[in-house]
């Protein structure tokens, strides 16, 4: 292990004044070492959370991680759970090659929304005028078109000028959501400015197999896989990887950084409208500002916990899904709020951002005391 | 006529209030290079705090002014102080990334305000029907009804509570601090370029924490604001909304300057309620209401454009500093 350790301070520099703990970095940790501490910190996350929730439902820990369990995978709640899980999983997958590339895209939200709100526009317009299969292909294009389109905004401005990425794209969020409100008022005449399968009845995407969810399930699959290839296997996902190492790096070997910026982003907020285009088409038949349910937000932390790596987000997008949907059945038990499962997620999510610090460095305590002793000797 | 547009400007100034202690506490935590965007979740966890904290005082009966504005302001600073550390020393002792961080807090401050106020009474088994701090509120707030007849200066005072006195002083405080002292000079020095700071001898792990923890804290104080003088004292969940990425937002469009942030913070609290004092269809509600954050994409469009150094964000916004990778 010593190897590859880089010593910050050289210690016969200052021998007088050693700190008590230097941090070096070290990188080519083990594989087994990582999973361990990572397991490790959702272990001691779980704890700590055990000890919190006893304090607020006065139920014993183990029987309240039970009540999760039943939460997640009981035979009435699977199917939700695993709706749940893919859209997440499918918004993950979307913002993954932007964040490969460092642009910090924080608006999926947003561009989920494009494209839900286009796609419920395209069946309060068309449905009833033209053939229903017109409808369906007219939305599924306006679905993805609209999402791309409010990814490549914030994109070409970053290729160009760039403009901060991170407070763009978070300030488009809140124009999707307020466009989507401004729909809800204008498509439902009857003034309860709601829009419901009443109103979205034309155009809607077919159920297989009998099963509402499938068709979600089916397209997130295909898609995990395509965005494993399309990153470690194909001459974008390379491109990709440079431009996001150094850019510098990227303009030498002949890389066009700015065409890399602007393609990537295309496809993040495709992929985002396409799950906008699934949510509303596909799953609920209904739109309202708050249809993605913050999974933009979650989705970048599934995204980076899982290191970038599509199957490890399968994992990382599983663990916040169960934690959500077990703590949601908590608080239905215990009469408590619902958001209780925030707490928690937000608290497996605190040791795990932190337990990355110990992978990537490494800490000496220098024994002090010692050390002086030895001068005076 | 004068007393109508009085009213409108001290609404206004109620609804900017919350968003401009958001954003001098985001200010000050940029300018040490850290982009804090769980901002909303301390400002919801300054909120909760200090319901926690009037809450317990008030069930304990008897109500004292001094007190009444001490404890909730205390436990306020104190919740958001904690939430604050926790992204601090995620971020900058242990290099955590810090948008992840940041959504993260956000996440867990939103879910920690919702479930204590949507739980609260239950766990605390209090015959109170809702959670309401209306006893506290009142020696918080101004006065929410003006009678035609008062003068027009009073149409625009009497309504603002003594916070919204706080949040400019504070704001011109930091404003004076950051362009003027040494301190701030220093700290200007650390967000710009880490590794040079380090090198002239600031104490950079220091700088960071400080300005992040004190950013934190005044952010919260919008959180107390909001629930003491704005919504009179009664919580309901997510009735804080937007208005916590409205202060992330009103960071950029004060191009990082507290004093522009004062009146951006009214221009913002002004287009929100715009739509009761001109006619407008219900239906444009929703387009009056994006329009602050329109104009702020069309602020930061605009200074990416221009280049000028003066209007820029700090230069390591968003990076973490380790010394070894100079």
């Amino acid at each position: 292990m010593t190897d590859n350790v880089k010593t910050a301070v050289p210690k016969e520099a200052h021998a007088g004044k050693t700190p008590w703990v230097t941090i070096t970095k070290r990188d080519g940790v083990g594989l087994k070492r990582r999973i361990l501490i990572r397991v490790a910190a959702i272990f001691a996350a779980l704890v700590l959370g055990s000890i919190i929730t006893p304090l607020v439902t006065g139920d014993n820990p183990l029987s309240i991680y039970g009540t999760m369990v039943k939460g997640a995978f009981s035979e009435y709640r699977i199917w939700g759970t695993a709706q749940s899980f893919v859209m997440l999983l499918g918004i993950s997958l979307a913002v993954t090659p932007a964040f490969k590339m460092k642009f910090w895209n924080i608006g999926a939200e947003g561009q989920v929304l494009a494209g839900a709100l286009a796609t419920a526009a395209v069946m309060v317009g068309l449905g009833g005028k033209v053939p229903d299969w017109t409808v369906t292909l007219v939305m599924i294009a306006a679905g993805i078109g609209a999402g791309t389109l409010w990814g490549v905004i914030p994109a070409v401005f970053k290729a160009f000028w760039k403009t901060n990425e991170t407070l763009f794209t978070l300030m488009l969020n809140y124009v999707a959501i307020q466009l989507v409100e401004y729909f809800l008022k204008i498509a439902d005449k009857s003034g309860s400015n709601t829009v419901g399968p009443s109103l979205l009845t034309h155009g809607r995407l077919p159920v297989l197999f009998g099963q509402q969810y499938m068709l979600n399930i089916i397209i997130v699959t295909l898609l995990t896989a395509f965005i494993y290839v399309y990153m470690y296997y194909s001459k974008h996902g390379y491109e990709i990887a440079v431009v996001g190492e150094s850019e510098n790096t990227a303009r030498y070997v002949g890389i066009n950084v700015k065409k890399v910026i602007i393609r990537t982003m295309a496809l993040s907020g495709a992929i985002c409208g396409l799950m906008g285009l699934l949510l509303v088409g596909a799953t609920s038949y209904s739109i309202d500002a708050n249809l993605a349910g913050g999974n933009g937000f979650t989705a970048i932390m599934v995204s980076w916990l899982a290191k970038f790596n599509p199957l490890l987000m399968i994992l990382t997008a599983a663990l916040i899904v169960f934690m959500s949907r077990g703590a949601e059945e908590v608080s239905t038990k215990f009469g408590l709020n619902s958001s209780y499962s925030d707490i928690l997620t937000g608290i497996i999510l605190f040791f795990i951002i932190g337990c990355e610090f110990f992978i990537n460095y490494e800490v000496h305590f220098n024994r002090r005391r010692g050390a002086k002793k030895e001068e005076a000797e | 006529m004068i007393n109508g547009i009085m009213d409108f400007a001290a609404r206004a100034i109620l609804q900017g209030t919350p968003i401009l202690f958001g954003a001098t506490g985001e200010i000050l935590t940029e300018k040490s290079g850290n982009l804090n965007l769980g901002i909303p979740g301390i400002m919801y966890v300054g909120m909760i705090s200090s319901v926690i904290g009037g809450f317990a005082y008030q069930s304990g009966g008897n109500i004292n002014p001094a007190l009444a504005i001490i404890i909730p302001t205390l436990s306020c600073l104190l919740g958001s102080l904690i939430v604050s550390f926790i992204y601090a020393f995620l971020t900058i002792t242990l290099r955590a990334n810090q948008n992840v961080t940041g959504l993260a807090i956000t996440t867990f401050g939103v879910g920690f305000g919702n479930f204590f106020g949507g739980s609260l009474i239950k766990i605390t088994n209090s015959s109170a029907p809702y959670l309401s701090l209306t006893k506290l509120s009142r020696i918080f707030s101004g006065q929410k009804i003006v009678p035609d007849s008062a003068p027009w200066y009073q149409h625009l005072l009497l309504p603002l509570g003594f916070l919204v006195y706080v949040s400019v002083v504070i704001a011109l405080v930091v404003g004076f601090v950051l362009k003027r002292t040494r301190v701030g000079l220093q700290l200007r020095a650390v967000g710009e370029s880490p590794a040079t700071a380090d090198a002239a001898g600031i104490n950079v792990t220091k700088y960071k924490y400080l300005s992040t923890c004190i950013g934190g804290m005044i952010a919260g104080l919008g959180g107390l604001f909001y629930i003491m003088d704005y919504s009179s004292g009664i919580w309901s969940n997510d009735a804080f909304g937007d208005r916590g990425w409205l202060a992330i937002a009103l960071v950029i469009f004060a191009v990082w300057r507290p004093s522009i942030g004062i009146i951006g913070s009214y221009i913002f609290g002004g287009l929100y309620i715009l739509y009761n004092y001109i006619s407008v269809s219900m239906n444009m509600i929703p387009i009056m209401q994006m329009l602050p954050y329109i104009v702020t994409i069309v602020v930061l469009i605009i200074t990416s454009l221009r280049k000028r150094r003066e209007t820029q964000p700090p230069a390591s916004l968003g990076l973490n500093y380790f010394r070894e990778e100079r």
